[in-house]
């Protein structure tokens, strides 16, 4: 599903320029759960914005299900992210004037869907993450977990063949973070594709694998024994 | 780009962010409003000239006299020259093709009395055909005929503020008035455009005057009528020959300023309305400024409202949306709120200067108005603008990196 060769990235700033991916490798087969682990500063984001063609790689190759990704112009772009990929963030990214069912229905609008197929599959996304009966209410009036359970139904409503998640627990509290952890581990189950990058060890071995990332290099990918995050739920 | 469902999408942005759109529209309309206030004013003031001038026909030359300045044909300066009756005869055998008619103008201060009610007016002694010259409108009565002048009668025409001063209202046709100690009958009553002054004017025939200053035939000025078919070159060119011919039969050397005048009434009405031209265009530069205004007004507001929305449009790049599609949601939204609030704006402006009226006309702005094609022009220039003016940062914004607009906050 995703494979990446000798992908490098650094950041240019002023005459000094940071070295932050120094030449990855590795594939994802279809419907893994994948941790991208490392400390704070160690290129996870970098990867997964790679990953999520938010941003480009300087060299290196990247196939995402069998489509080489490169020199996108940002229309092309646009369409693969629509197409291939949804999003997590760990700030959620709701937009803020627009309801639940609303945020939801927005990356249907961009793939030209009827508005009321739209909201039918909105609302349905939505029943999947128990969210049912908020789907009229606007972020703010939710919770932080309800906000990230939102995220996910939106990034899912596209169908996309993979989800890219950016600390989606770093700001919640350990019971919420394992409710939206148990949450992608049932979409996972369904045969979604996704990755998670976290520096939190418990979220990492709720995933089935786990990249460890230094300084821009991966020192370590193992399979795991995935911890089911509906224990603690 | 313009399907059902974008309008849909953009209906919900402007009804969610009320703020930008009230800000963007308000900026719009005021824009629009005071252009076409403005531009109404010009063609106000154009009104008024018109107005200071149609009261009278403007086919209209006004022949003074005065003193010589220079010595000519062996006449020496400063000789006083008069007309007499038989200038009148002379310019009416002279120049059949041009003249519509002629009247003799003598102009005298008298105070005029009925009962016990006095008053001062001027007197216009004239001869029937003055009526056209001055546009005097009969409410009722005559006005002075033929058979007036020949028999020197003691009859009066007067202004309805005299009629108002000396009789109180009542009716004053059939009743007597003493002018400067001899009695007239008054015959008619008139109104005039004008103005409160010139109805407070009183014409008698310009015989009786001459009967009762001991029988002279002087005359102070003469009033010629042409014939408005000879337009206003032919009208010049009257004027020229007419300067002519007094001056060769009153011996007044042709580069004296003074000795005659002519004034051409027809000329200074379109010196007047160059005037008020020049005017007119003047505040259509400033309307058109505020045009410009509004312009730069709606730039800087899209330029904030990219501003604000880069986050947002970080999202929805990262939920696929296209470059183009990110200028669209901008673009539509902005001409949609220019469209409708400048179209308020044009509305608001015309409602206004329809009620303006007549309100203003101390300040020389009568009936202000404008075209609408014109107030449609100025709103959809406006419009087009805005676009062009939104297209930048629009663009701009769509070129954003996803990545740098989501770490916007
Ligand atoms: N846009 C940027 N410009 C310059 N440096 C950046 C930028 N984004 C990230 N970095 C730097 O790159 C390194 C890796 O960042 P990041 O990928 O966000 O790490 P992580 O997500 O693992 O914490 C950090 O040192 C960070 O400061
Ligand atoms: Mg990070």
């Amino acid at each position: 599903m995703i494979e990446i060769k000798e992908l490098h990235k650094s950041y240019k700033m002023g005459a000094n320029s940071l070295h932050v991916l120094k030449g990855l490798n590795f594939s994802i087969k279809e419907g893994e759960l994948v941790a991208i682990m490392g400390s704070s500063g160690s290129g996870k984001s970098t990867l997964l914005n790679i990953l999520g063609m938010l941003d480009e790689a300087d060299s290196g190759e990247y196939t995402l299900d069998g489509v080489p990704i490169k020199n996108l112009n940002e229309t092309k772009a646009a369409k693969y992210r629509n197409k291939f990929l949804g999003f997590v963030f760990q700030s959620f990214n709701l937009i803020n004037y627009k309801s639940a069912l609303e945020n939801v229905a927005l990356p249907l609008y961009y793939q030209k869907v009827p508005r009321k197929q739209r909201e039918e599959k909105a609302l349905k996304y939505l029943e999947q993450v128990g969210l049912k009966e908020w789907a009229e209410h606007l972020p703010n009036e939710l919770s932080g977990g309800q906000k990230q359970r939102v995220a996910i139904a939106r990034a899912m409503a596209a169908e996309p063949k993979v989800l890219l998640a950016d600390e989606p627990t770093g700001a919640l509290d350990s019971k919420t973070s394992y409710e939206v952890m148990d949450l992608i581990q049932k979409i996972n189950d369904q045969g979604n594709t996704i990755l998670v990058v976290t520096h939190e060890e418990d979220i990492a071995h709720m995933c089935k694998r786990i990249v460890h990332l230094k300084d821009g290099v991966i020192v370590e990918d193992k399979k795991v024994e995935q911890v089911r995050a509906s224990q603690y739920v | 780009m313009f399907s059902r469902d974008n309008w849909k999408e953009i209906f919900e942005t402007i009804q969610k962010n009320k703020l930008r759109t009230f800000l963007s529209g308000f900026t719009v309309a005021l824009g629009i409003l005071i252009f076409v206030v403005l531009f109404g004013f010009g063609n106000g003031l154009i009104n008024t000239f018109d107005d200071f001038f149609s009261d009278d026909a403007t086919n209209v030359f006004m022949v003074f006299t005065g003193r010589t300045t220079m010595p000519y044909k062996g006449y020496k300066a400063n000789r006083n020259i008069e007309f007499d009756n038989s200038d009148i005869a002379d310019i009416e055998k002279n120049f059949p093709l041009f003249l519509e008619y002629i009247s003799p103008r003598i102009v005298r201060q008298d105070t005029v009395a009925y009962k016990n009610e006095s008053n001062n007016y001027s007197i216009y002694a004239v001869a029937p055909s003055h009526q056209f010259s001055e546009m005097t409108i009969m409410m009722k009565g005559r006005y002075l005929d033929v058979l007036d002048i020949k028999n020197k009668t003691k009859n009066a025409v007067i202004g309805r503020l005299v009629e108002q001063d000396l009789f109180g209202g009542r009716n004053a046709v059939g009743k007597y008035i003493d002018i400067g100690g001899s009695s007239f009958k008054v015959i008619g009553v008139f109104q005039d455009d004008g103005g409160d002054r010139e109805e407070r004017n009183i014409f008698i025939p310009y015989t009786t005057r001459q009967l009762i200053e001991r029988n002279t035939d002087k005359i102070d000025a003469i009033v010629i009528g042409f014939k408005p078919q000879i337009g206003y070159a032919g009208a010049m060119a009257f004027e020229k020959s007419l300067d002519k011919f007094i001056r060769e039969k009153k011996y007044i050397n042709p580069q004296d300023q003074n000795g005659i005048f002519i004034r051409n009434v027809a000329d200074q009405l379109r010196q007047n309305q160059q005037f008020a031209r020049v005017l007119q265009i003047i505040v259509a530069f400033v309307a058109f400024g505020t045009i410009i205004a509004g312009i730069i007004g709606i730039s800087n507001i899209m330029v904030f409202v990219v501003k604000e929305r880069t986050k947002e449009l970080g999202i929805r790049k990262a939920l696929g949306a296209t470059p183009r599609a990110v200028i669209g949601t901008i673009l539509l939204e902005s001409v949609f709120i220019t469209t409708v609030s400048g179209f308020v704006g044009m509305l608001i402006g015309i409602v206004i200067l329809g009620s303006i009226d007549e309100k203003l006309e101390d300040f020389f702005i009568t009936n202000p108005y404008i075209d609408i094609p014109m107030a449609i022009f100025a709103t959809i220039v406006l419009i087009i603008f805005g676009a062009i003016a939104g297209y930048v940062p629009a663009r701009r914004a769509a070129r954003i990196k996803p990545i740098v607009a989501l770490r916007d906050e």
